[in-house]
């Protein structure tokens, strides 16, 4: 039964639908896993008596004729995602003791379908951060290490967790959120496939805010085909979110294979940058190939605008985060610090619970939002918006049906290594993803290739607004000609 | 454009964050590293140019006015650090 944990989702739910095995037996082959990698630090709340408790309740819907779409499938879920009853954080001290009274829509859709709740996955505080090292509980340690080297690396982030426990077979796929690249980044450094859909396609009801206009839900997973699962149960309709679209959601599974013969795929120049290492352009010219082979054809784009994306990003981001943060007064939820008076008493709370990156975000956004500076920062910013928008869309317009970058600049770092560094230094992590983001375009991060020193590398496929099939289409092609790229050395085992 | 150490204290103050002395110049040179960062935004021209305020053409949905929630205090208080006889409590705001 060891290699249960291994299987992919899409084959555990054929050995569930056969009978080979059962959830719980699943389930318990993922919990005994977990319990063997508390280490790698990637669960904050582990949850199995639950998570028996809805495996038992999937093998008798099983046994019945009345399973969903993922029934008796044993997830994680980002601890930005509200669970009824069950702690969640987003992985700050400010929200140590907070229990949901109500389940995110996101998730109530996975288990609406069957989804087996193992625990809360780690993220950065907040999911500010790119390497999951501002998390309240910690780093997240990567089951990837470089050949030869036993230094811990860092998994990405903000989903470090969601990537880590995806990559060491500690959940069958798992939740994540993507801001600026919180899915796809941790997604290239872990080896695994994420999607981070059109904003609107995922209802954001019940997932803890960070920058409204940005944050959009998606999976990880270890193949397209499971990420295509996982998303069709993800996505869909919810009155509670003003910004959910409602339109019918695609059965992803039947792109995953399609041919795509004649799709154009545009390779924008801009993402060539300065400095890029031999090994991410080699990839990226890899990746075209494959695309081309498959019967797509390669066209040289230009995205003007590309280098403003990071820049606006780190106004508009700030400003959203300082308003959506302002309601962690230490009244309604969390930590309370008394003061002598109110604002002393928010002034201290607010100190004591946020963390440094949180807190330096929080006050940016203050900053360019305040009276005398908002015209010349955040009005500026939208307007710098409007202009990467634009460059997609006359891409699009000109019959360009997806966009080939490299998911990131560079294959995962060492934990601590960047720590010391200005902030830049870090953010400079999504200068790929942040765009798709900006746009409100889908974008999906698929494992390529391997680095010089053994590590997962990912290139990105950006979409036009809900044309995620195309980029599932596309990302099993290169799925396809590059293989799987599964942890071999369980280490952490020991 | 730069900050000095007045106007990271006056931030602080206004997002309601603490902030001791000995903290303001770290800060103001992580807060200064940023500002330069996005300076280059300034290099753009944007006149004529709309803000971008929603990334799907879509209107805002409305629905009818009336009361479609409530009536569980006791869920709604359940996080509260300190609350008391069915309310939320606050040091004293009025002498």
């Amino acid at each position: 039964m060891t290699n249960l944990t291994q299987l992919t989702l899409t084959e555990a739910r054929e050995g569930l639908a056969e009978g080979e095995f059962t959830s719980v037996e699943l389930t318990e082959a993922y919990l005994k896993a977990m319990a063997d990698a508390r280490h790698l630090n990637a669960y904050v709340l582990e949850t199995p008596e639950l998570a028996l408790k809805m495996a038992k309740e999937s093998d008798a819907r099983i046994a019945s004729g009345d399973a969903g779409r993922l029934e008796g499938i044993p997830l994680g879920i980002k601890d930005m995602f509200c669970t009824q009853g069950v702690r969640t954080t987003a992985c700050s001290k400010i929200l140590e003791n907070f229990v949901p009274q109500y389940e995110s829509a996101v998730t109530a859709n996975l288990w609406r379908d069957g989804a087996v709740l193992l625990g809360k996955l780690n993220n950065d505080e907040f999911a500010m951060g790119s390497s999951n090292e501002t998390s309240a509980f910690g780093a997240v340690v990567s089951p990837w290490r470089r050949d030869g080297d036993q230094a811990p690396l860092v998994p990405g982030g903000s989903s470090g967790g969601s990537a880590a426990a995806v990559a060491a077979y500690l959940c069958a796929g798992a939740t994540g959120t993507d801001t600026g690249g919180s899915i796809r980044q941790p997604a290239a450094f872990t080896g695994t496939v994420g999607i981070k859909p059109t904003y609107g396609r995922c209802s954001r009801w019940g997932i803890v805010a960070f920058a409204s206009s940005l944050d959009q839900a998606g999976p990880f997973a270890r193949s397209v085909n499971d990420a295509a699962l996982l998303l069709r149960s993800m996505a869909g309709y919810d009155a509670k979110d003003s910004t959910c679209v409602d339109r019918p959601v695609p059965d992803y599974q039947q792109a995953v294979g399609a041919s795509i013969k004649g799709k154009k795929i545009g390779i924008p120049r801009e993402y060539r940058m300065d400095g890029m290492s031999d090994e991410i352009d080699a990839l990226w010219k890899e990746g075209a190939k494959w695309l081309e082979e498959a019967g797509a054809e390669i066209v040289d784009i230009s995205l003007p605008h590309t280098k403003y994306a990071l820049p606006a990003y780190y106004i508009v981001a700030p400003a959203e985060a300082s308003s959506n943060l302002a309601r962690y007064d230490g009244v309604r939820y969390g930590v309370r610090v008394p003061g002598k008076d109110v604002v002393e008493m928010y002034e201290n709370t607010r100190a004591a619970g946020f963390g440094p990156e949180v807190r330096r975000r929080i006050m940016i956004g203050t900053y360019v939002l305040s009276a005398g500076y908002y015209d010349a920062y955040y009005l500026r910013a939208q307007k710098v918006r409007t202009l990467i928008k634009r460059d997609f869309d006359q891409a699009f317009a000109a019959g360009v049906d997806a966009v080939l970058t490299p998911a990131t600049p560079s294959p995962a770092f060492g934990i601590g290594e960047k720590v010391k560094a200005d902030p830049v230094e870090m953010y400079l992590n999504d200068v790929f993803t942040v765009t798709v983001n900006m746009a409100g375009l889908p974008g999906i991060s698929v494992p390529a290739g391997l680095s010089a020193d053994g590590l997962p590398l990912g290139l990105q496929l950006i979409g036009r607004p809900f044309e995620e099939t195309t980029l599932f289409s596309l990302a099993e092609v290169i799925e396809e000609a590059a293989g799987r790229f599964p942890v071999e050395d369980l280490w952490w085992r020991g | 454009m730069s900050v000095d150490q007045a106007t990271v204290r006056r931030v602080a103050h206004l997002a309601r964050i603490a902030v001791r002395d000995e903290e303001l110049g770290h800060l103001q040179n992580e807060l200064n590293a940023i500002l330069e960062f996005v300076e280059q935004l300034a290099d753009l021209d944007v006149s004529g140019v709309e803000p971008l305020t929603g990334v799907v053409p879509m209107e805002l949905p409305m629905r009818d006015d009336v009361v479609t929630d409530g009536h569980y205090p006791e869920k709604v208080l359940a996080n509260a650090p300190d609350a008391e006889g069915g309310f939320f409590t606050v040091p004293k705001v009025v002498e």
